[in-house]
């Protein structure tokens, strides 16, 4: 019964969804965390520090994470595991169900609760409803959301096994266009700030970052926000952007769309701000405040620095 | 090059959905529906290359109840030439639907399939990927940019950190992300004309693909439902809330 985990990196450092995915995947079995990466070294020591890990197995190679490659290395790997798991971020969502297909099994993705080794939530329809499903194949692929679990705590010492060169890729790597941020990372972080379209203009926008760096906080945006040009894609947060459960969110001028909702409804505390009192996110924020954006948010930003809140 | 893009019928993505009172599933009776936003922004991009003189034929694909025609007569009024809807009752799983979806690409020899990435009823996000898997094609996921590059194409994609761009051969499989395209709408002589267009009916269960789920769905059940909480009259009195949960995050 053992569980075989690709971990989340980015730019040569482990991903926090990663902690997050062990502790999840432990309640299934002893977890072996792969690392796949150009210079797998520094981050398959980051991996083996996570507790409940067993053992951290670390290849050199695939830059990029090219589907085809890294299906075909998963496929080598799978005989012997009861389960293969990843996170329902980019990579895992691209590459798990090609390997479902080459290893014919159904999938479970994004998965919220394991109820256990082969019964699972997973949410449908942007999360307003959640479906249980129990699977009788002898292997189960499965993605999971990072932001349903708490991280697995760290302290651990794994043995880390060096593996042999990695598949080839027929996919050829063009170029990269990076959100460059000193924020925290938006699906793990403690608190989000997001922003609606009605800022109107990227540099209005900068007040949802102004406010997001005095509380130490990511920002997130609405799909509107993000299709006028107001943020960058990789803010988006809702049923076709990131999922996040943060301790606070806290909702700029969004109205609550039942899209955007679907990826914050793991968020422990909404507070909104709307000038609409009938806005939707107003109905289910557990703080609201109506008013003008433009001038409670330059004014909440303030009164924080001044009750020197410092993150 | 020749296109198959495939699409699927779902609840209207504006309809605000009830879980059924037994748990059996989401009401779908006398609910409204409509194509899956994401198969639309796969279908303009066939579209765009065929204006670009990319494309010589799109064929449109469905798998599902017969009422599936409806989302085939839209993609033919967008444009497509011809449309295949392969009618299956219940519920079919993506595993079956890319499986059927394979053997489709057998008889049509597509240079290309369009998907759009999920679908709004399920969420999956598995079919492009895994008829990439079986068919052991390239795939570009989450696209939001097709460009014709030499023999194959290449395609920007929606990823963690923001856009990576790549390029691959074909035949390959592109599922859409919605920042692909702004789809059209179809105005009434092409929905007129799309009704003169060829559109094949045939059973699923005529593949030879087992169509029984591997899942079993135990239950399906409404989210936990949030209520609202208090209102806050001025900036200072919410800063000082914000402040004081700050402080106990702070202290865990």
């Amino acid at each position: 019964m053992t569980v075989l985990v690709l971990a989340e990196h980015d730019l040569g450092v482990l991903g926090a969804a990663t902690a997050r995915i062990v502790a999840a995947a432990s309640k299934l079995g002893p977890v072996d965390l792969l690392v796949v990466a150009p210079d797998a070294a520094p981050i398959a020591e980051e991996a083996a520090s996570i507790a409940r890990v067993a053992k951290v197995l670390a290849i050199s190679g695939l830059a990029h994470a090219p589907s085809d490659a890294l299906t075909d290395l998963l496929a080598d790997l799978a005989n012997g595991y009861t389960h293969i798991v990843a996170a329902a971020a980019a990579v895992g969502r691209d590459v798990i169900p090609r390997l479902a297909a080459k290893l014919d099994l159904m999938p479970v993705t994004d998965v919220i609760a394991i109820h256990s080794a082969t019964r699972f939530d997973r949410p449908i329809y942007a999360g307003n409803a959640i479906e249980t499903v129990s699977s009788g194949q002898a292997q189960n692929l499965l993605t999971i959301r990072a932001s349903a679990f708490r991280p697995a705590a760290g302290g651990g010492s794994a043995p880390i096994e060096t593996l042999g060169a990695a598949p080839a890729s027929h996919q050829t790597f063009v170029s990269d266009s990076r959100t460059e941020s000193e924020l925290p990372e938006l699906s793990t972080a403690q608190i989000v700030v997001g922003g609606g379209v009605s800022f109107g203009s990227a540099e209005k926008f900068a007040l949802v970052e102004g406010l997001a760096r005095t509380l130490g906080a990511a920002v997130g945006a609405t799909r509107a926000a993000v299709d006028a040009g107001y943020a960058p894609n990789d803010w988006q947060v809702g049923q076709t952007g990131k999922i996040i459960a943060p301790d606070i969110y806290i909702a700029l001028g969004i109205s609550g769309a039942l899209q955007h909702l679907a990826g914050i409804q793991g968020a422990k505390k909404i507070i909104a701000v709307n000038s609409d009192p009938e806005a939707p996110i107003m109905k289910i924020a557990d703080l609201a405040l109506v008013g003008d954006i433009f001038e409670v948010v330059p004014a909440l930003t303030a009164e924080l620095q001044k009750l020197g809140l410092k993150r | 090059m020749k296109i198959l893009v495939a699409v699927k019928r779902v609840v209207d993505h504006n309809v605000r959905i009830r879980v059924r009172a037994d748990g059996t599933g989401v009401e779908t009776d006398n609910v409204r529906m409509s194509m899956n936003p994401f198969c639309r922004h796969a279908v303009e991009a066939a579209m765009r290359l065929a204006e670009a003189g990319a494309a010589t034929e799109i064929v449109v694909v469905s798998i599902g109840p017969k009422q599936s025609n409806d989302v085939i007569l839209t993609a033919l009024a967008m444009g497509a030439h011809r449309g295949i809807l392969l009618e299956a009752e219940g519920r079919v799983e993506t595993l079956t639907v890319a499986k059927l979806l394979g053997a489709v690409v057998a008889e049509e020899k597509p240079d290309l399939v369009l998907l759009g990435k999920q679908s709004v009823d399920d969420d999956s996000n598995h079919v492009g990927q895994m008829l990439a898997g079986l068919l052991g094609w390239p795939q570009a996921t989450f696209a939001s940019e097709i460009k014709v590059a030499g023999a194959g194409l290449e395609v920007t994609r929606e990823v963690d950190f923001g856009r990576t761009t790549v390029q691959i051969a074909l035949p390959a499989i592109v599922t859409a992300d919605l920042r692909l395209n702004e789809p059209r709408n179809a105005g009434l002589p092409m929905v007129m004309k799309a009704r003169q267009k060829p559109l094949a009916v045939r059973p699923a269960a005529e593949f030879g693909i087992d169509l029984t789920p591997r899942l079993t769905v135990e239950r399906v059940s409404p989210p936990a439902e949030r209520v609202a909480g208090a209102k806050v009259a001025t900036v200072p009195e919410l800063a000082k809330l914000i402040a004081a949960d700050v402080a106990e995050l702070e202290a865990l």
